[in-house]
């Protein structure tokens, strides 16, 4: 069947005033951007508050300020804040929207008004979120995984109207992100301009499709339960709530179970990770090649990777639950799904390894990030194995163990992709190029300063140290070297805190004094860096739509001797 | 350069801070040897991988940086290496799971022979239950706790009356006796966590979940809570004495039983027990007596 | 070509388009695509709360974990609940009808079907509505018992999609009125039918779960 709904006959929505084209804007690339700023700005609170929360942990009571009840509240919404509204919305929302169509040679997405609203929606969440903090008893204390009976039971702070703005905030990002992930899955599958067939895509675009689907399988979860916790809440229901006796008072639920919600929770929780992973995956993947001027190894392989990481990872959630009370059986196929999982994300390792090798490394400053990925990328998927692997979980469960670990893979690692992508896009998108230097010192305190964090959680977590305590008090097991790594750690976290003002300086600087960039400054072939205007503008393509030849990694091919051949150049 | 000297100095370093670090896992105390092991195994097949790839990334990053006239080299895959990659991490995954799984199957086998103790939980302490000369526990719910019945044990079952009530936060164990911890909380999850035991089990409102072990070693352990349970989560402690035998029945003789609970309550509070037990079955809406 | 070949090719091998078609020519339009892809979204939302139903009706009494389900007691199945799905039966009918219209160009018939089916599935909403009514007056209330709460839970989420076709299907009748692209109204009424069919069959399921528990 003919169309011409998506392609080059369809008008785009040119808007006239200054408002229409940034404010209310359906061009993909000024969305991105506002989804991109607000899930930095949201972000940037959530660091505030883990800075907070290592203060008083390296140096307990000097911020008198902080109680029992606010240091939950920080681990809360920190955790929150950066997994779903700051990591979700940025790799997704943020890169998804912005290279999506320019990197499958589409116009825009093929539905920008539902992409605005997704857009509008996720800021209306991220607002609720926000008014958690001010709402009487403040934000909930629940731990982001907002276990019930305690994040609606008395003892947990923010019970009665923390949970609440958090489930609805929640519930709305949702709604949000279905918006979002729709266009994002179908302008994959059916905006691709001529000749882009599945194969030739760049892996950036099969990461963050892959973790649209994900996203969309996977939140439908988290969204039934938090109405379902809502419902409890509010409605006196019981589906999670068994009988308790609590403050002296015996509750009306009855039966309810609260390990269902464990269940939900983390049939979301799981995918999610690798929601943020995958794109990241796919980014660092086109970061690697770009800057070692040599095409991605396996690169069939790497998109099998994703696809079965993706898979998978719907088969795994209830290894975060081995020590939670459910049916211990699970334990051997939850085992042994987990550890399967590691074989196509070792390979990913190996692949990209290997595109280093023998290859041109540039250690411009968006490699030296992605390549920091690679090293903090192993150590966190190892360390993962340990978790993984049952009953080595048993006694590092719920230790800094997890902390560091969970840290290492899903906060530092797509972290820095996402420094290096953004040093590495940022002179397509704004036309300008940021200062070396200033990179590069970033970067280094980055890296080493995030290391210097993590590192040794783990060896406090397999002493047996709990997480998501306050104090830890006098507890004989633990030896006064113990506050010693915590003092460390926190003045390691301080300065990582603070060298990220590098990073904003030198954004917000070279977006007005910068020098002036090359539209294709590292010699890219794939298909976003030959727009014919730099930055592109509405429509990206000018005139007519591009048409590909070949995949998205020519480099350095042999005959003829070429350092990059652009997707859209015609064989001779 | 400089980045291919940091990551292979960071490589040394991590092993290096891992040989001296005064951190690593408590003294066992416990019979989970083989939990310890299976850590042991993952720890050497998952360090040599980090040290191999680290040290080969570093390596790469220094051998092929860019200098002028150096080319890269087109291949866009090589199957075989890729077949040969797997087959050698799959070998490294069993080589973790077989010790993993074996530890879990014990971990999930309860010895016929362990005598049962309970746990149970409440914001933010613990209290303990032993079953008493008959070796069982008595039916028990929070639908019986008053004031003078916290632990919630049902008044009405007669396997309940010799059971052996220790609401001081300390229990004692005798070593060398397998145990199954019956655990139960009151309000909101909880975990019975002792790192010298090494296992670990959440207790969970409404359900009864279990774990067991072996005390090898004779001492007093702290008892924390590892499941964040609200703003005293991190003041949740009790103790674990382990001692010999004749120590152990010496300290259970000193505590009271259920029924003494029974036989010293005021006829009214005794009457609230019993009412609960009337009232709340089969119907889903009462309230506290 | 299959999709497995299709992810077998070896993409760097061979440039050029030789063999290849325009995308425009057979692929299925955005909206389509996009209303496929919801679908799998909609089935893993009933299907992750028909999971729940069932784990928290009891499921796990036989996992040993000592929760125990009497708690649960199940909704009767009022006349009203057989008629509704009858209406429903009815609207996906009369939409199937329009669909095969205007797969045909019978754009009057296609008319008259599409609001048929729409003012049918309108019955259904105010027929669920009053079901609910009905059941209030009973006293079954939402958190008098867990069966309650699955109950109203499942019907919102199946009406509140329904509600969502129904805007759609207004929209649709508006564009043939307007006089807009033939095409567009075509589709628009095929994609209703294929929704309405979707969500008559997750209604079926449900009633099945709610009747065989």
């Amino acid at each position: 069947m003919a169309t011409t709904l998506a392609d080059d006959l369809k008008p785009l929505h040119h808007p006239k005033t200054w408002i229409g084209k940034y404010v209310w804007s359906q061009d993909h690339k000024v969305i991105a951007v506002q989804y991109g700023v607000t899930a930095i700005a949201i972000g940037l609170v959530a660091l505030v508050l883990s800075v907070l929360m290592r203060l008083q942990l390296g140096f307990p009571g000097s911020v008198p300020w902080i109680q029992p009840e606010n240091y939950l509240q920080y681990v809360s919404m920190h955790g929150m804040i950066m997994v779903v509204y700051l990591l979700t919305a940025l790799l997704l929302g943020g890169f998804g929207n912005y290279l999506i169509p320019l990197m499958v040679g589409a116009r825009d997405m093929v539905f920008p008004y539902v992409n605005m609203l997704s857009y509008w929606v996720y800021l209306l969440s991220v607002i609720v979120l926000v008014i958690g903090f001010f709402v009487p008893g403040g934000p909930t204390g629940a731990g982001w995984t907002l276990y019930p009976p305690q994040a609606i039971t008395e003892g947990t702070p923010g019970y009665s109207w923390g949970i609440v703005t958090m489930l609805v905030s929640l519930a709305i990002f949702i709604i949000a992100f279905t918006m979002g992930g729709l266009n994002y899955v179908t302008t994959v599958l059916q905006a691709r301009c001529k000749g882009m067939t599945l194969m030739r895509m760049p892996l950036s675009v099969w990461g963050i499709f892959t973790a649209s689907i994900m996203g969309l399988l996977a939140f439908p979860a988290l969204f039934v339960a938090a109405i379902m916790m809502l419902l409890d809440h509010l409605a006196g229901t019981s589906f999670f709530m068994p009988t308790l006796f609590s403050f002296g008072q015996t509750t009306d639920t009855v039966g309810g179970n609260p390990i269902l919600f464990q269940h939900l929770f983390w049939f979301f929780g799981h995918p999610e990770v690798y929601i943020v992973a995958l794109p990241a995956f796919g980014i660092v993947s086109d970061l690697i090649s770009v800057h070692a001027r040599r095409n991605i190894f396996g690169y069939r392989m790497m998109v099998w990777a994703i696809v079965i990481i993706g898979g998978l990872s719907f088969l795994v959630w209830a290894h975060h639950m081995y020590v939670s009370g459910m049916n211990p059986y699970f334990g051997f196929f939850f085992a042994i799904s987990t550890l399967v999982i590691a074989i196509p994300t070792a390979i990913k390792v190996y692949n990209w390894l290997l595109t280093l090798w023998r290859g041109d490394i540039h250690l411009r400053v968006p490699m030296l990030f992605a390549i920091a990925f690679i090293f903090t990328f192993i150590h966190g998927g190892l360390t993962g194995l340990f978790l993984g692997n049952v009953s080595v979980d048993v006694p590092l469960s719920d230790t800094y163990f997890v902390v560091g670990h969970f840290h290492m893979v899903m906060g530092v690692s797509p972290v820095l992709v996402i420094f290096g992508a953004i040093y590495h896009w940022y002179p397509k998108m704004t036309g300008r190029m940021w200062n070396k230097t200033l990179g590069q010192m970033h970067f280094w305190l980055t890296f080493l300063g995030t290391y210097a964090i993590y590192m040794p959680m783990h060896y406090i977590g397999i002493l047996g140290v709990p997480r998501r305590y306050f104090a830890l008090g006098e507890t004989a097991f633990i030896p006064d070297s113990v506050a010693l790594a915590n003092a460390g750690i926190t003045i390691a976290a301080i300065v990582v805190f603070l060298a990220q003002g590098l990073f904003f300086f030198n954004m917000i600087w070279s977006l007005f004094r910068g020098p002036k960039a090359d539209p294709n400054p590292w010699g890219a072939a794939s298909l976003e860096w030959q727009t014919p205007d730099t930055p592109p503008v509405h429509g990206n393509w000018g005139p007519k739509l591009p048409t590909v030849y070949r995949w998205a990694y020519d480099y350095s091919v042999p005959r003829p001797e070429r350092d990059f051949i652009p997707q859209n150049e015609p064989p001779a | 350069m400089p980045l291919a000297i940091a990551i292979a100095a960071l490589v040394v370093g991590s092993v290096l801070f891992h040989l001296v670090s005064p951190w690593w896992q408590t003294p066992i105390a416990s019979n989970w040897t083989s939990i310890d092991s299976a850590l042991d195994v993952t720890l050497w097949i998952c360090g040599l991988a980090f040290v191999v790839l680290n040290l080969f990334l570093a390596n790469a990053v220094w051998r092929y940086r860019h200098r002028p006239g150096h080319k890269a080299h087109y291949e866009p895959e090589n199957a075989t290496l890729e077949k040969r990659l797997t087959f050698w991490t799959g070998i490294g995954i069993i080589g973790m799971l077989a010790p993993g799984l074996t530890a879990w199957d014990k971990y999930v086998t309860v010895p016929e022979d362990a005598a049962m103790v309970e746990a149970v939980g409440q914001q933010w302490q613990w209290s303990f239950r032993y079953p008493g000369p008959d070796g069982v526990l008595g039916a028990a719910g929070v639908m019986h706790i008053t004031p003078e019945n916290t632990l919630g044990l049902d008044p009405t079952d007669p396997f309940g009356r010799d059971d052996i009530l220790v609401e001081a936060g300390e229990m004692h164990l005798p070593v060398g006796k397998p145990v199954k911890m019956v655990l139960r909380s009151k309000d909101v999850l909880h975990d019975f966590y002792v790192p010298e035991f090494r296992a670990k089990m959440d207790l969970v409102p409404g359900i009864v979940t279990y774990f067991w072990m072996t005390p090898t070693v004779a001492g007093n352990f702290e008892i924390l809570c590892a499941e964040l349970c609200g703003v005293g989560h991190h003041e949740m402690r009790g103790a674990v004495v382990v001692e010999d035998q004749e120590a152990f029945d010496e300290w259970q003789a000193g505590q009271i039983t259920f029924g003494e609970v029974l036989a010293q309550a005021s006829p009214a509070s005794r009457y609230a027990m019993f009412a609960t037990a009337d009232v709340c079955i089969g119907t889903n809406n009462w309230s506290n007596p | 070509m299959s999709i497995f070949s299709r992810l077998a090719e070896k993409s760097w091998e061979n440039p050029g388009n030789r063999g290849l078609v325009d995308p425009q020519d057979y692929r299925p339009d955005a909206v389509t695509v996009g209303v496929y892809v919801y679908f799998g979204v909609a089935t893993i939302v009933f299907t992750l709360m028909a999971a729940a139903y069932l784990v928290r009706q009891g499921m796990d009494t036989l996992m040993d974990h000592g929760i125990d389900g009497s708690d649960w007691v199940a909704m009767p199945e009022p006349a009203l609940l057989w008629i509704n799905t009858g209406v429903l039966v009815a609207s996906s009918l009369a939409f199937e009808l329009a669909r095969l219209s205007a797969r045909d160009g019978a754009d009057e018939r296609m008319a008259t079907m599409t609001k048929l089916g729409g003012l049918l599935g309108l019955a259904f909403l105010v027929g669920q509505l009053i079901l609910w009514r009905q059941f209030q007056a009973q006293g079954f209330f939402l958190a008098a018992n867990p069966a309650n709460a699955f109950f109203y839970l499942l019907t919102a989420a199946h009406g509140l999609h329904l509600a969502g076709g129904l805007f759609a299907c207004g929209r649709t009748v508006g564009l043939m009125s307007g006089g807009a692209e033939e095409r567009r109204v075509r589709r628009n009424v095929r994609l209703c039918a294929i929704y309405w069919h979707f969500f008559l069959g997750v209604w079926a399921l449900l009633v099945a779960l709610l009747v065989t528990t």
